[in-house]
């Protein structure tokens, strides 16, 4: 790619600049193709549930254990901040709060990219690079909407599944953590971590990884779909789907963060 | 009047009316003398004439061998007639209907007529053989499973790999994927076969069989079989007629015969390797 750039008569950070442009330019005609496409026929659902299995089933393992260590983290750290004020008692509710509105949602999209996008990424890029999927063509397939449009939808419906286990795995662990220490109960663990927690807390951060899903599954299929280059390119496209969509998803997170505040401050937690 | 978005029965694709669609239906299986015609095709990379006005048309139940050294377009050609790539210039018909004019709704019936053998055959790794040849029946008919089963068995005895029904891809010789890729591209029983350097990475016993399968195929189904190739043995063997391209340009075509006899130099340079 640097070669590429310093071949070029113009200043490197120019070339960067343009090809930063053109590939932003290339991934949002990608997505706004994605978009288009889903709402035509034929709907793909078989394909589309088999890849909600793959990203959202086979994901569990990870996103629990993770959760649940997450919770017994959050919850160590927020009684020891607690215990200095007296007020034990708001730690099921603090925890609650940080999981729910943050921490839940952000670390699911962070690692289904990672697990999920880059096993799109490597999957398409192998599919292209071995002509699979030139092959799904020469079926009369669209390939397009069979591999690129069903993975994004099955990633936007995994997310706020996901998002949602994440969250409960965390409470269980805190609850865990908690009970080890103040043997509170569970009933009242939950009762006290939902007690200021209303329906919008809960569902606008948790919608919001319908976004994240979006921006998984519309990046991992536009670098597996323009993969080049042998195994190489499909390691390439494997890394770069990773490290695209997360980096993309945490800037549009504070993007989505301010549009919920403004949109719906009493919500908004 | 008739919806811009009205599909057809089977729900495959929007086309711009019912009537588009079964005109194009007809013609697709209309059978007529010429199953491909190619009138001053061009195709350029990155500047580069890999396609240069080509013309040529292969009579409907004939093979056509397209030869010539690497790089000079032959599988951009066999592309080019599948729609996986648009022409420049020019136009191509299959059938008798102009494909770079169709839209996506259009290139899938006409790909429904064909078959596509890839030169590292390009089965899905991730189905079985049985899935492999099962998957365009399962896409594009409304049979019941045990009729797919059939017909995949069937497909599969053509081919000599009944007993190989639950393997996967990676389990098998190349000969083998060869041949399972020439079942999937039959699965529909098309009426022109494309394929792309049959003999590529296989020794002379199992390239002889691959050649006999497709004689018997063009002979007893009455295929086009269109044969991308630089086996000259190979070519004599399956074509009716052959192609020499060079440089994007064809050279010479005709019988085996007819170049055996070509006076060009690269020709007979071609044509007389095979003896070596």
């Amino acid at each position: 790619m640097m070669a590429a750039i310093m071949n070029n008569s113009e200043h490197p950070s120019r070339g960067l600049t343009r090809m930063a442009l053109s590939e932003t330019g290339l991934l949002s005609t990608f997505a706004m193709r994605a978009v288009r496409v889903a709402f035509q026929r034929p709907f793909e659902l078989r394909e589309v549930v088999h890849q909600v299995y793959m990203a959202g089933w086979r994901s569990l393992p990870l996103v629990m254990t993770s959760g649940f260590a997450i919770g017994v983290v959050l919850s160590m750290h927020t009684r020891a901040t607690m215990e200095r004020f007296g007020a034990e008692a708001l730690i099921p509710a603090a925890l609650a709060i940080a999981l729910i509105s943050e921490t839940g949602p952000l670390m699911t999209g962070l690692l289904v990219s990672g697990r999920v996008g880059a096993g799109i990424g490597a999957e398409l890029g192998g599919m292209k690079v071995t002509e699979q999927i030139d092959a799904l063509e020469s079926l009369a397939v669209d390939s397009f909407h069979y591999l690129a449009v069903a993975r994004i939808i099955a990633c936007m419906i995994a997310l706020p599944i996901l998002t949602t286990v994440m969250n409960f795995s965390g409470l269980i662990g805190g609850f865990l953590a908690e009970t080890v220490i103040s043997n509170v109960s569970l009933r009242l663990y939950f009762h006290q971590a939902f007690a200021g927690i209303g329906f919008m807390d809960y569902a606008l951060p948790t919608l919001k990884t319908v976004v994240f899903g979006f921006i998984i599954g519309t990046v991992s299929t536009y670098l597996g779909y323009t993969t080049t280059g042998g195994s190489e390119g499909i390691g390439r496209a494997s890394t770069r789907s990773v490290v695209f969509s997360s980096m993309l998803l945490i800037v549009i997170n504070v993007l989505l963060v301010r549009i919920i505040f403004l949109l719906f401050p009493a919500g908004a937690l | 009047m008739l919806s811009l978005a009205e599909c057809l029965p089977d729900g495959s694709r929007c086309f711009r009316s019912r009537a588009a669609a079964l005109t194009l239906r007809a013609g697709l299986h209309s059978q007529p003398l010429l199953a491909i015609r190619f009138e001053k095709v061009t195709k350029c990379f990155d500047g580069k004439r890999v396609i240069d006005e080509l013309s040529f048309d292969v009579p409907r139940g004939e093979a056509c061998c397209i030869m010539g050294r690497s790089g000079t377009g032959k599988s951009v050609t066999l592309k080019l007639l599948m729609g996986l790539l648009k022409p420049d210039e020019g136009k191509i018909y299959v059938n008798d209907v102009e494909i770079e004019t169709l839209d996506s709704a259009g290139l899938v019936e006409v790909r429904k007529t064909m078959g596509f053998l890839f030169q590292y055959s390009a089965l899905f790794d991730s189905l079985s053989v049985a899935d492999n040849v099962a998957f365009p029946l399962r896409r594009h008919t409304r049979m019941r499973e045990t009729e797919i089963a059939d017909s995949v068995r069937e497909r599969l005895a053509e081919v000599g790999l009944e007993a190989e029904l639950d393997k996967m891809p990676l389990d098998l010789s190349g000969g083998m994927r060869k041949r399972v890729g020439i079942a999937r591209a039959l699965a529909l029983k098309p009426s022109i076969l494309l394929v792309d350097e049959p003999s590529s990475g296989l020794d002379p016993i199992t390239t002889r069989e691959i050649d006999k399968l497709l004689i018997e195929l063009k002979s007893s189904n009455k295929t086009t079989v269109v044969v991308v190739t630089h086996n000259i043995p190979s070519a004599r063997r399956i074509g009716d007629k052959l192609i020499v391209l060079h440089e994007g340009r064809i050279i010479a075509q005709g019988t085996p015969q007819e170049l055996d006899e070509s006076k060009d130099d690269v020709v007979r340079q071609f044509m007389s390797s095979a003896s070596e």
